[in-house]
């Protein structure tokens, strides 16, 4: 192929994300600005400053940052030690505990509310505490959420910490905690701001767990827009809203693709061989198993909460699943379980499609400024989707897709289609550093020995990345289990998926849709918990380096 | 003065270093070589304390290392590639032991900048370590372990990631810098060229285990076996009735001698005089020749022999199938035991 038919190819390809992107993202997202900022089909961007300037909006903002940055330091200070464990120590059930410190990032986010609660309700394990209906609430379960992430992609970073330069300064008269100061943090410092920044994000933009924990007191922007779209149909203020939020999201990804850029991303594997826990490593331990504890009352609580009925143990929650429980389920919660089954296939392959043909554009080696400015711009764009909030994303789907030709309200796509963009960000991001790390020249050798340009990307690209993929479409697959935020808006009321139908049993009074909820939850985290465990096994290196 | 007493080290359940015995006397260099996976590298990360010990006893001084974690045994490790801090500068990674002890700035640069100039690298200490080349991140590397004045200086490979030339030259810098220093060292290496270049006394090992130990001198001139004899430079060993051949050449009785190691110049080949080989000189068969800088290199069949390498007179080439005259030097070979 010439250099000209190569770029038009290239072009071509990265043609088809673009065009599902913007019909799908840019178009809704800017439709719900526009309702905020032309409110009468004139640009009037002082409805938006009132906004801002309004007492609530700054408490609303305020309190988003304020538990975000609480939780995101909480969450690093328990995952750098988890990290060094999970990722540098040998013992036995590693594997294991690794496993199940992965899966609360991927629970619903409605099932993480609903399993701290029960733990800090009342009548519930810390009640004692008096932790209920308090911002501290919120912040356990950013925490619970998040740790995932911190663990993952600092543990990656440092497995393939090359262990020679710790022994070097070591050999050179360093005690253990200098060379963690000396060598290794540095080392480690861009994983963790990375980290750091990503979970800063995931809690800044939390909508689920917010809206269950939180209650009617606190309110981050997320539930926030939330609350104005859907409850006070007060759209100027939930876009004025959306655009500091994006604004902020976009900051963000900005410094984040600064601390992620290395000069040469090719991978070295020199993963160090794990070695046995010392005595100085009983801190790190202890932060560990108070972490897998942190991570594992919560979901116990839930477990063993939706099998006690009027204080004994009962299957009675499970039962009630299959029908229409006080006739207040339209759908039984088993036939829920099946359409978000449904739905999350088509998500996957959606996402999978799109992100493949991402990270393989954004990935290709480039010689001019312009090819390799570009390709940065793609990489953050697809990236939108991290902060957008799912709530702006969903109520712009109904906004903007309501009038032909884009009629699409009664398309069984329209829900696929949104959690796919959803889970996009997940999927590139697993895709580009497995790809970055190809080393060129390995495809330049398969050319030089004769294959052609698809042969060369069959032999050196596919080889590597298809445990990835894989891995990608796990992800895809639990992050689409448990969109809730998009999903609320535009899912057909008759047709609802499961966390749909957990929320809907909340709101509900009565000990047995309580009880229900919970059961349901159980189900549908263990779905979600089954799907991951099974990536795990797959040990992809690399999965979550953001 | 290092001493090791039986030292064992294994891996699950390989044994890398299987009963070691070995001193170093306090200001002399000690190179360990072999070949790759002998043992070498798992003997000299057991004594800076980096992996443990399965038995046997690592003592400085007749005090035993085995509670003393490695960043106070006070031997500095200098690695195959250097290991420098890439995210500091050179100066930096050269007073990084120094400013561990909290040395004063004044005193700390100054030495710095002596410990540069030592190692041949005035000027260099803003640079980063990536942006040098290969030799000069080996003399930085030198210089940050000279920095921590260890008692003892642990150095694995620290040449073979250069070219020949740097090697070379590195090489006779290295034995200089740690003679000026009075550094007592060990280094392990599967170079003997660079075991003869910088140490005073070898130790072979093969297998995990010490098969020789001496002088440098000393062991290459009086190889134990076979397999040590071709690791240190011999090209061929001669075996039986071979052997007893090759020694008359040289108008010597075999003594019960079984194996005979030869060095690549033992034999000096050149035109057949007419009428046959002079005195002394025996007749051989060239299989195959070829020039070097400074000789031509030849194979040659020996009658009741076989197979011997030779050089060439200067100037004289010779193709295969010729019948040439090769004298053999009796310094050449040695008699194994």
């Amino acid at each position: 192929m010439t250099r000209t038919g190569r770029r038009i190819a290239y072009a071509v390809l990265a043609a088809v994300p673009i065009a599902v992107f913007a019909v799908f993202f840019v178009l809704p997202v800017s439709a719900m600005l526009e309702r905020g900022l032309w409110p009468e089909g004139r640009f009037d961007p002082g409805a938006v400053l009132q906004v801002l300037a309004r007492p609530r909006t700054g408490r609303v903002i305020w309190f988003t940052l304020w538990t975000s940055t609480v939780a995101t330091t909480i969450a690093v200070l328990l995952g750098v030690p988890a990290a060094y464990v999970l990722h540098r120590l040998r013992f036995p059930g590693r594997g294991a505990v690794r496993a199940a410190l992965l899966v609360p990032f991927v629970l619903p986010t409605v099932v993480v509310g609903l399993a701290v609660r029960e733990l800090i309700s009342t009548s519930g394990p810390l009640g004692f505490l008096g932790l209920d209906g308090t911002p501290a609430a919120i912040i356990i379960g950013l925490v619970f959420f998040n740790v995932a992430v911190v663990i993952r992609t600092v543990g990656v970073a440092w497995e393939s910490l090359d262990r020679r330069p710790g022994e070097a300064a070591s050999a050179l008269g360093a005690s253990p905690w200098q060379v963690f100061g000396t060598v290794t943090m540095p080392a480690l410092r861009p994983a963790i701001l990375s980290a750091a920044s990503v979970v800063f994000l995931f809690c800044a933009t939390a909508f689920g767990v917010v809206l269950v924990l939180g209650g009617v007191r606190y309110s981050s922007v997320e539930t926030e827009i939330y609350l104005l779209t859907a409850d006070l149909l007060d759209l100027p203020a939930a876009a004025a809203l959306s655009l500091v939020q994006m604004l902020a999201v976009v900051v963000l990804l900005v410094v984040v693709g600064r601390l992620r850029a290395v000069p040469d991303p090719t991978v070295r594997r020199s993963t160090a061989a794990p070695v046995r826990p010392r005595t100085r490593d009983l801190p790190a331990v202890l932060v560990t198993v108070l972490t897998l504890a942190a991570v594992a009352l919560p979901i116990g609580t839930l477990v063993a909460g939706s099998f006690r009925r009027e204080g004994s143990w009962s299957l009675e929650h499970y039962r009630a699943m299959a029908g229409s429980a006080d006739g207040l389920l339209q759908v039984s919660v088993a036939d829920a379980l099946e359409a978000s089954l449904r739905i999350a296939v088509d998500a996957t392959a959606l996402s999978l499609t799109l992100g493949l043909i991402v990270a393989f554009v954004v990935t290709r080696r480039t010689r001019t400024r312009t090819g390799s400015r570009v390709r940065s711009v793609l990489d953050g764009f697809f990236m939108l989707p991290l902060g957008v909030s799912a709530v702006t994303l969903g109520f712009g789907f109904l906004i903007a897709l309501d009038e032909p030709p884009l009629d699409l309200r009664a398309s069984p796509l329209l829900v696929p289609v949104a959690q796919a963009l959803v889970a996009l960000p997940l999927v590139v991001r697993t895709l580009v550093p497995v790809l970055a790390g190809i080393d060129d020249r390995q495809r330049q050798a398969a050319a030089s020995l004769g294959a052609g340009p698809v042969r060369a990307i069959l032999t050196v690209d596919l080889a590597v990345v298809w445990r990835p993929l894989l891995a990608a479409a796990g992800f895809a697959f639990a992050v689409s289990l448990g969109e809730f935020g998009a999903t609320s808006f535009i899912v057909r009321p008759a047709e609802p998926t499961l966390p749909v139908v957990i929320y809907r049993l909340l709101g509900h009074p009565g000990a047995l849709n309580y009880g229900t909820a919970m059961a349901a939850a159980v189900v549908l985290a263990t779905v979600t918990a089954a799907v991951i465990l099974v990536v795990e096994r797959l040990r992809v290196p690399g999965t979550g380096a953001w | 003065m290092l001493e090791l007493q039986k030292v064992s080290v294994t891996f699950d359940a390989t044994v890398a270093v299987d009963e070691v015995d070995l001193t170093v006397p306090n200001g002399s260099v000690l190179a360990v070589v072999g070949p790759s996976g002998c043992g070498k590298s798992s003997l000299l990360r057991a004594i800076a304390g980096l992996d443990p010990l399965a038995s046997g006893t690592v003592c400085w001084d007749g005090e035993d290392l085995a509670g003393t974690p490695t960043h106070k045994r006070g031997f500095a490790l200098m690695f195959q590639d250097g290991q420098l801090f890439d995210h500091l500068t050179v100066a930096r990674n050269v007073g990084y032991a120094l400013r561990l002890r909290g040395r004063p700035r004044s005193s700390l640069r100054s030495e710095v900048v002596d410990l540069l100039a030592l190692v041949g690298l005035e000027g260099y200490g803003d640079r980063l370590p990536r942006t040098l080349s290969g030799g000069e991140r080996q003399r930085v590397a030198l210089a940050r372990s000279l920095a921590a004045r260890p008692r003892l200086l642990l150095l694995d490979e620290p040449l073979s990631s250069l070219d020949a030339e740097m090697r070379v030259r590195l090489a006779a810098d290295l034995r200089q810098i740690l003679e000026e220093a009075g550094t007592t060292a060990l280094l392990v290496t599967h170079d003997q060229a660079e075991a003869f270049a910088v140490a005073d006394r070898l130790a072979v090992m093969r297998a995990g285990r010490v098969v020789q130990e001496g002088p440098t001198d000393e062991v290459w001139g009086e190889p134990a076996d076979e397999e040590t004899a071709l690791f240190l430079g011999y090209s061929r060993v001669v075996r039986g009735p071979g052997a007893v051949t090759l020694l008359a050449l040289v108008d010597e009785e075999p003594l019960g001698a079984s194996a005979v190691a030869v060095r690549p110049s033992a034999l000096r080949a050149g035109p057949l005089p007419e009428g046959g080989a002079d005195a002394g000189a025996t007749e051989a068969v060239v299989r195959s020749f070829r020039l070097t800088p400074d000789a031509g290199r030849l194979v040659v069949s020996v009658e009741g022999i076989g197979d011997l390498d030779a050089v060439g007179v200067p100037g004289w080439t010779a193709g295969p199938g010729d019948r040439v005259g090769v004298q053999v030097d009796r310094r050449g070979l040695v008699v194994l035991p």
